[in-house]
Formats: structure tokens, sequence, C-alpha cells
């Protein structure tokens, strides 16, 4: 079923700034939070804006009345978003895009970065889920926090080897896959790590699904900025994704 | 029940003279959810020709300053996917159809006119002017003659209005339109977007992935309306007024040039209703003023040259 877009006006209600340069935006947004699936994405920008276009974000959660989006000030519109508090209004156009398979028994989720915001969705709602996080050094790793009510497991990699294994977290994927616990990988982060989980996951037969990140302008599939060639053909990360079968992507 | 938006342009019967532009507003189905199609004047869809199009690589968008850069390139499925596929899946929301169609030759522009002349299909705008790729567009949007030769092919091809849309990358907007008029253009648009591009000063590299773009939204306003007005001074067939339009206010402004209608494009991105806001705000406008139609309000701000010429 395909859900009905809505573009409405969000009262933010709680903004926090988790660590330097990334911050966790809740929003009151009912009829959002009630209808949305783990890997749906909003287009969002100040009510009061002085950019132009929106910016996608990933539903990193829902709970009740309310949703979250958990962000890295990158840019103007990202900076602009940061600069808001508790009790301004945002404009949100959402859900947008697909969303993960949740059918899978013992998911592994793998994210690396702001890429782990909408596998927090995913946990939260799945209830069953594993984590496989990767990061820079141990202070990315706040994400453990977050998870940690939601998640069956949580394995953790660091580049600098402050916190969990050192290196790159898809370094742990064969091990992990080889136990034959997980029925299914769900990836989002950078492009390189995600083909890695890809190449890994296919090698051991488990599916896995990508979640990809494009610059956008509309959102809605309209004007092709975030078109994409696939292995099924001419795609639109907004609608036809953001998700895909690992093995459509071309890396 | 208020009819003062009630229009009739190219023999299409509008309910409000605001048109969707090219490229911005996908099929019409995109914008499903957040606009009655039935009440625009008429969606123009995605830039058509003749074989399906992958458009450029790389980045394909960025903001700019009260307006953002493209370079999709025309991307689109190709003139059989959407007369097979796309027309016959649209007809159900009973919208007036203008589809805009680019050709790399004079002959291709004639053979997507003839391809189109079909029900579902209320009028052709000829994209003359697309800055994002390599052969012809461009050419024929800035040489009258080449542009003159385009319009000239594409009405002997098609008994559908034909509407030449212009590019404001020339020195003298009017001698295109006049091009265009005395080639038999049944009306004009304009304007396409401009060529620009940003440079990422961190990795010292062209943000675009085509290099250069096409400039829309806000910042191009008062350049699409001084070029409206210009050409309302030189022909007389009618105007379809579009460039960084975004409220009801920008819109009579076109109007007050000279626009017989317009378009929205760039708005549609930040807000998919706009088009159903601006209508509404055209409304209480003519209502504010005492005006009984939009008609009523066309070239108001040309003094003594109101009307044509």
């Amino acid at each position: 079923m395909v859900l009905r877009k809505t573009l409405t006006d969000a009262e933010i209600t709680e903004q926090r700034e988790l660590i330097a340069g990334v911050f966790k935006m809740t929003l009151h947004a009912p009829e959002i939070a009630r209808t949305a699936k783990p890997g749906n994405f909003l287009q969002v920008k100040a009510a009061k804006a002085n950019t132009l276009l929106r910016r996608p974000l990933g539903i990193a959660d829902a709970e009740g009345d309310n949703i979250s989006l958990i962000y890295r000030k990158i840019g103007k519109g990202t900076a602009e978003l940061a600069e808001l508090q508790q009790g301004d209004i945002v404009s949100i156009l959402g859900a947008l895009g697909n969303s993960f398979d949740e059918s899978f028994k013992n998911p592994l989720l793998v994210g690396g970065g702001m890429g782990l915001s909408p596998l927090l969705f995913y946990a939260q709602a799945h209830k069953n889920a594993a984590v496989l996080m990767g990061g820079r050094t141990s202070s990315e790793i706040f994400w453990e926090d977050i998870f940690k009510p939601f998640a069956k497991e949580i394995f953790i990699a660091t580049e600098d080897g402050s916190k969990g294994e050192k290196g790159f977290n898809v370094a742990l994927l064969p091990k992990l896959l080889k136990s034959g616990k997980y029925d299914g990988v769900i990836a989002c982060g950078p492009d390189p790590m995600m083909k890695k989980a890809v190449d890994i996951a296919r090698e051991y037969s488990v599916p896995v699904e990508v979640s990809l990140e494009r610059r956008m302008g509309c959102g809605l599939g309209a004007c092709l900025s975030c078109a994409i060639d696939t292995a099924n053909g001419r795609k639109k990360v907004c609608k036809d994704g953001p998700v895909f079968k690992g093995e459509e992507v071309f890396f | 029940m208020d009819t003062s938006l009630n229009t009739n342009l190219l023999g299409m019967d509008m309910k409000s003279p605001v048109i969707t532009a090219s490229g911005t507003f996908g099929f019409g189905e995109e914008f499903a959810d957040f606009v009655d199609l039935s009440s625009l004047g008429a969606v123009t869809v995605k830039g058509t020709t003749l074989k399906p199009r992958a458009g450029n690589s790389g980045v394909r968008i960025a903001e700019t300053p009260a307006g953002m850069l493209n370079c999709i390139g025309l991307e689109n499925p190709g003139a059989d996917a959407f007369l097979n596929d796309i027309l016959p899946r649209i007809k159900k929301y009973n919208m007036n159809v203008i589809v805009n169609i680019s050709g790399s030759t004079v002959e291709e522009y004639g053979i997507l006119a003839e391809m189109l002349d079909v029900d579902g299909v209320n009028a052709v705008e000829l994209n003359v002017s697309c800055p994002n790729v390599k052969e012809g567009g461009i050419v024929f949007g800035t040489d009258p003659k080449m542009a003159a030769a385009v319009v000239t092919e594409a009405k002997r091809k098609t008994k559908k209005p034909i509407i030449l849309k212009l590019s404001p990358n020339v020195t003298d907007i009017k001698v295109m339109a006049k091009a265009a008029e005395d080639a038999g253009a049944d009306a004009v648009s304009l304007i396409n977007t401009l060529i620009g591009m940003a440079i990422d000063v961190n990795t010292f590299k062209p943000v675009l992935g085509n290099v250069t773009g096409g400039l829309s939204g806000p910042a191009v306003k008062p350049v699409a309306l001084r070029m409206v007005y210009e050409a309302r001074g030189a022909v007389k067939i009618p105007i379809i007024g579009m460039g960084g339009i975004s409220s009801a206010e920008d819109a009579i402004e076109f109007f007050l040039a000279g626009a017989d209608a317009v378009a929205i494009g760039t708005a549609n991105f930040v807000n998919p209703k706009i088009t159903t806001e601006i209508c509404e705000g055209l409304k209480n406008y003519l209502k504010e003023k005492n005006f009984n139609s939009i008609k009523d309000i066309i070239g108001l701000a040309r003094g003594e040259m109101n009307g044509r010429r």
C-alpha cells in the first residue's frame, strides 16, 4: 500500500546536540508518527527558512505522536535546522520513499556514521535486530546508548580502535554471518561501507538491503535529481528507494 | 462558484491560468496527493525526446542564493514510453496536458510533434533552450532562424497548438519571440533557465557533474519578468510567463507585465501545494481590487502600452 504523502507544519518538542555537530530534533507530527515505516524519510525545512530547498532526512524514531531526526550539520540547510529550538516550527513533507524489509527473523543492521539514523527506527520497530556500528573514533559511537534499549546485540568497531574492534565495522561482518544467526542484513552508511556489506552478505547468501543517500530536489520523483542506474533500470532514490536490494545497486 | 480565474488558452478551457513548468512536476501524478490536477490550467510534462535519455551523470542539483542549479540533462523514458505507458495512466486526472519536446535536429521536432498529435495531448511545447544537452537544444533557442525552422516543421506535422519555449540566454528576447510568431507559433513561453555554475571551494571542482547548469527559482524572477514585459511588446500571440514564480504576488506581476498565463516551476519542489495556493491568492487579489476576471489585469503595468504591441 502506498501511503498518502502529507505536507505539514510541525512543532519542535526538543532539539539537542548529541555530540559536536550532530543534532536530534524531535517533532510533534502525529499522522506521520503513526504511519511512517523504517526506511522512510522526510523533506524538511524551517518554516521561516533562508534556504530554498528542503533537506532529506531519514526518520530515526517514531514514538506516540512524535518523530525524531538525527542529522549532522554539514551545509547551509542543516545549519539552519540546527539553529532551531523547542517551540519553533518546521515544514515537513512525508513520509517519503519505500521502507526496509521487516520480515527477517534475525536481522543484522550494519551502520556507519549518520547511516545509523534510519537503522535506529528499524531496531525500535523490529525489536529483534542486532547492530554492527562503526565510526572513526569512540565519540562517534554515541549511538551505542541510543540503540541499547532496542537492539538485541551491539557490535562496535572504530577506525582508531578507541572503542570496540580496531578497523572498519564491515571487517567484523564475515565472522558474524558465518555464525548463521542472521537471516538478513540492512546496511546504511558511506557507499564504500555499503558496497562491502553487500559483497560479504552475498558471499554468505544472506539477503541484503541498503539505503542510499543522494542530493534531492522535490523528494516526490519529479525533478530527477536523484536518479540512478540499477540492475533493474533507472530508479529514483526518493521514490523507488531510498531502500534497494543490495544486488540491484552499482556502487 | 468563483470563476474569476477561468480562461481559455490555445483551445484549452482552463479553470485557472496557472500551469506547471516542464521538468518540475513530473507527469502530474507525482503531485496528485497535494493538488487537484484538474484545477490547474495545464500540466506541462517532463521534456520528452524521441529515444529514452539517461541524462547527465554526477551531481545534478545545487542550491544557490534564492535559487538552484540543475543539470538533469533531459532524462526521460522517450516518446514511445510516454505515449504507451504514461499518457494512458494520467488520463484519469482530467487535466490539460502540454508535452514539452526536445529534438537534436529540426526533423526530430517534426517527428515528435506528429507522434504526439493524439487524444489526451492538448498542446506541444518546443524546448529549444535546454542548456544541459550538448546537441541541439540551446542552438535552436539562440538563433532566430533555427527557432523559426523548428516551429515551421512542428506546425507542418501536427494540428496541436505549438508553444515555443524561449531561452533567456540571448541578447534580445524580442527577436526570438517575433521569430516564433512569424513562423506560426501559437504561443511563446518564457523563460527557460539561465546558464550558471557553482564551484566547491574544498574540492576545487565544479559542484555539478555537467560543470554548468540551469539557474531557476526566485533569483531569476526579475529577469524573467523583464523578458515577458519585452516579449509582450513584440508579439500578439499568447505568452506563458515563468521564472521563479513562488507566490500569488509574483504571478500577478507577470500578468500585469502582459502574460496570458503563468507557469510554476522550482516552487513546486519547495511546496508541492504551491499551484493551488497561488490560485487562491489570485482569486483573493481580484476580489480585493474589484476585478471580475484575471483577463482584466493582463498588461495593466504597460500603461499606454496596454494590450498587445
